[in-house]
């Protein structure tokens, strides 16, 4: 059994919890993840490392509570135990020897934007930090990553903060004015993460997504989590989870993503109906 | 004695109605009663020669076990069997006796032989009932072992140990222990329950499971020796690595690999109520391979609510590598099997579902390397089945995760671990390593019997380092 340390509600989906796997920690490295399950009955969630505390043998993730089982993990507390938690799972990513670069976040990718742009920034690499959100009430972390960029830009596609417009073009901009940059990194919706690949095609500038199908194992034993990489198969968590973004079939992948969408819109609305009963 | 039982027939064991249990997950064979296992018993004409015992990878005592069950002394038939076997209600159920004990069965030159694997089940099964022994724990003599995975031949060389008075912790990269024995072979062949039995009776003396450790990432051969001060290490991590066939369309949705498919039914519970895992209930399924993999995939498929389940395998009936008693029960059950058939594309909707598989028909030709004669396409024979999901049972290869991490631990060039086969010994003073990791996908008393000669190599090793 895993405790869960911390908890903390970054707004109305989004949480961050903290817990506590002290083996994981002393492994954990920027880009890998954890596999977790809630209780006896759960199915395995991959949620990517979003920072350890040395000092509490913590783990951060943060998740949206979109399906049944992160809605049932936002529904426990601290103190409470969830039932597994492994990792760390799939290759760190590999920041070579990047000078300058940067790294776009969408909405709750923002969380494994904020880590990542952290290690690079600590390390002395100039970083751009471009983040997206819906709206300004769903703005996360924003104190953090300002604190982890060189020069940090918060879009909002209403515009209620921020700039006004998507991450595509708040990239877009960046490069606009200068395209020499090492590398970006993307973190988001896999649409998001399909239309900035094209942007960075456009300046020929080097791009690594961070990928996350559907799991099970995590392990490399399903298959479960393959995409197309460059007309080859991968395993997304043991090759991955980061690949070229140039390289990978966006269609394919958010195809395959998709594919049990009507059983989890079963699941949720029972899990509402049993809530509902019980209250 | 009981009068010797002369019936050229293996008594029949009781299972489920077919059109019943096509439905359901619940266990196929129901197992002996008393009466039947003394009659069965009394089949055995207690050869002086054992020719049984030879085809026992763990050498099992056969003629002595069936002896006690013939006198009625089932506990005396089960502690005999525990002497060199310590999954027997594992082994029972999944063994391929029809190669190995029974086809050496003198019965069987005119008739059936006798049903060793069925009367093992029994006096399992009695034991499991009606003996309530806790296993003492055995006294520690101050060493350590680790052990990595928790698939059969690990649990027997765990086991093993901790009898010897080892202090022994596997480290099991999924949430449960068990291997293929749980996230592979269905509950209707292997219930689970005997399994955590098993693992149970583990903890009792004294073996501690670590779930939720990926070994060679989370920590490392080197760690476990300087860090956690193990004196010795047994690698038992399986072959877990699902093989594709490389064909167009096999990315689309409602292809699987056997490996997904077992595991969302088998560990993830896919087919309760209660489990949170998703499982489309696919309609019509083709099932390509031949093996007990392909078996078990097809009848999950069935048993998930599927109308008609193809198995699609290049061979004829007489190569299939299932164990026997697997196709004949798939058989029964309704299962089509698309023989001398292969695969050469998958069909995929506009919106990337599956609607078919193309096959091309086979031909045998002369025999290739393995002995079995090579099948070849025959021009022109395409035809399409209309399908909903494919899953491939192809085989599997050794996970690369310890041996990648690892650049001293010698492998092949398939990826299994070099090991002695007397000792199980790596190229890494204090390794181990037995099971499907050392041959590749084989089979559960295969990897018992290497996880049991390694555990007697492991206790050599330390003494005789002290
Ligand atoms: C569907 C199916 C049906 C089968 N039917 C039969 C049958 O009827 N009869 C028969 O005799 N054989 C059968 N087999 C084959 C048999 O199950 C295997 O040969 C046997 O289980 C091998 O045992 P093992 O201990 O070597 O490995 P496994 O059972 O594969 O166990 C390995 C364990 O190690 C864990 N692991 C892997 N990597 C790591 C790591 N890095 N760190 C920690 N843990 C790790 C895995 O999660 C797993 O639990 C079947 C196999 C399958 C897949
Ligand atoms: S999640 Fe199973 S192979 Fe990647």
């Amino acid at each position: 059994m895993y405790k869960i340390l911390k908890k903390r509600d970054l707004n109305e989906s989004n949480v961050l919890m903290e817990i506590e796997a002290p083996r994981v920690v002393k492994k954990a490295l920027p880009g890998q993840f954890v596999i977790l399950r809630v209780d006896e009955n759960g199915e395995r969630i991959p949620l990517t490392i979003a920072g350890v505390d040395h000092e509490t043998g913590g783990v951060r993730v943060i998740f949206q509570k979109v399906g049944y089982s992160t809605t049932l993990l936002g529904e426990k507390n601290e103190g409470d135990y969830i039932c597994d938690f492994a990792g760390p799972l799939g290759k760190p990513t590999d920041f070579e020897d990047f000078k300058k670069v940067i790294v776009v976040g969408g909405g709750l990718g923002c969380a494994i934007a904020y880590p990542i742009a952290k290690a690079l920034f600590d390390k002395g690499v100039e970083v751009d930090l471009v983040v997206g959100f819906k709206t300004k009430d769903l703005i996360i972390l924003e104190d953090e990553m300002k604190e982890a960029a060189t020069r940090l830009h918060i879009m909002t596609d209403d515009g209620s903060y921020g700039k006004k417009g998507f991450t595509t073009d708040g990239l877009d901009a960046v490069l606009a004015e200068d395209p020499n940059y090492d590398a970006v990194f993307v973190f988001g919706p896999p649409i998001m993460m399909k239309f900035i690949a094209q942007v960075t095609k456009k300046y020929g500038v080097k791009t690594i997504v961070s990928m996350n199908p559907i799991m099970i194992d995590g392990t490399g034993m399903c298959g479960g989590c393959r995409i197309t990489v460059g007309g080859e198969t991968k395993f997304a968590c043991v090759d991955g989870p980061d690949f070229d973004g140039h390289l990978v079939d966006w269609d394919e992948f958010m195809r395959r993503s998709a594919m049990y969408k009507e059983q989890e819109a079963e699941a949720m609305a029972k899990h509402k109906c049993r809530m509902e009963g019980m209250s | 004695m009981a009068e010797r039982n002369m019936s050229p027939n293996k008594t029949p064991i009781p299972e489920q109605d077919p059109q019943v249990r096509n439905k359901n997950f619940d266990e196929v064979a129901l197992g002996y009663t008393e009466e039947m296992a003394v009659s069965e018993a009394a089949r055995c004409l207690q050869c002086k020669n054992r020719p049984c015992v030879a085809g026992c990878p763990v050498n099992v005592q056969i003629p002595e076990f069936i002896n006690l069950i013939a006198n009625r002394d089932f506990a005396g038939a089960y502690k005999k069997i525990k002497e060199t076997n310590s999954l027997p209600a594992v082994c029972g159920r999944v063994c391929p006796q029809e190669t190995q004990c029974e086809a050496k069965c003198i019965r069987g030159i005119k008739g059936d032989s006798v049903g060793i694997g069925r009367l093992e089940r029994f006096a399992a099964d009695w034991a499991m009932k009606n003996l309530d022994e806790k296993a003492e724990m055995p006294k520690r003599n101050g060493h350590k072992v680790a052990v990595l995975g928790a698939g059969p031949a690990g649990l027997t060389c765990a086991g093993d140990l901790a009898m010897l008075g080892y202090d022994v912790t596997i480290f099991e990269a999924f949430h449960k222990g068990g291997g293929v024995l749980v996230y592979g072979i269905p509950e209707f062949r292997l219930p689970k329950a005997i399994v955590q039995a098993e693992i149970d009776k583990l903890g009792e003396i004294g073996v501690k499971l670590e779930t939720n450790i990926l070994a060679g990432k989370v920590i490392s051969i080197p760690e476990l020796f300087e860090e956690e001060g193990f004196d010795a290490i047994f690698i038992g991590t399986g072959a877990g690595l699902p093989m594709f066939m490389h064909i167009p369309g096999e990315n689309y949705n409602g292809v699987f690999s056997a490996n997904e498919y077992l595991t969302r039914t088998n560990l993830m519970k896919a087919y309760s109520e209660e489990a949170a895992t998703p499982m489309i209930r696919f309609k019509k399924v083709a099932v390509v391979g031949g093996g007990n993999v392909a078996m078990d995939s097809a009848r999950c498929a069935q048993r998930l609510g599927a109308d008609t389940v193809y198995i699609v395998y290049r061979r004829s009936m007489e190569e299939m590598p299932a164990r026997q008693e697997e196709v004949h029960h798939a058989i029964e059950e309704g299962i089509v099997f698309n023989i001398l058939t292969n695969p050469t594309q998958i069909i995929g909707d506009d919106k990337g579902y599956v609607k078919g598989i193309e096959c091309i028909k086979m031909e045998l030709g002369e025999p290739d390397a393995s002995g079995r004669r090579r099948p070849i396409p025959i021009e022109g024979s395409e035809f399409v089945l209309d399908v909903d999901a494919v899953i491939m049972a192809l085989g599997t290869n050794p996970n690369p995760i310890i041996s990648d991490n690892t650049p001293d631990l010698e492998v092949n060039k398939k990826g299994c671990i070099l090991a002695d086969e007397e000792t199980g010994a790596t190229s890494i003073p204090g390794v181990f390593a037995g099971g499907d990791i050392v041959t590749g996908a084989a089979t559960v008393i295969l990897a018992m019997g290497a996880g049991k000669v390694a555990a007697t190599a492991i206790d050599k090793y330390i003494q005789e380092k002290k």
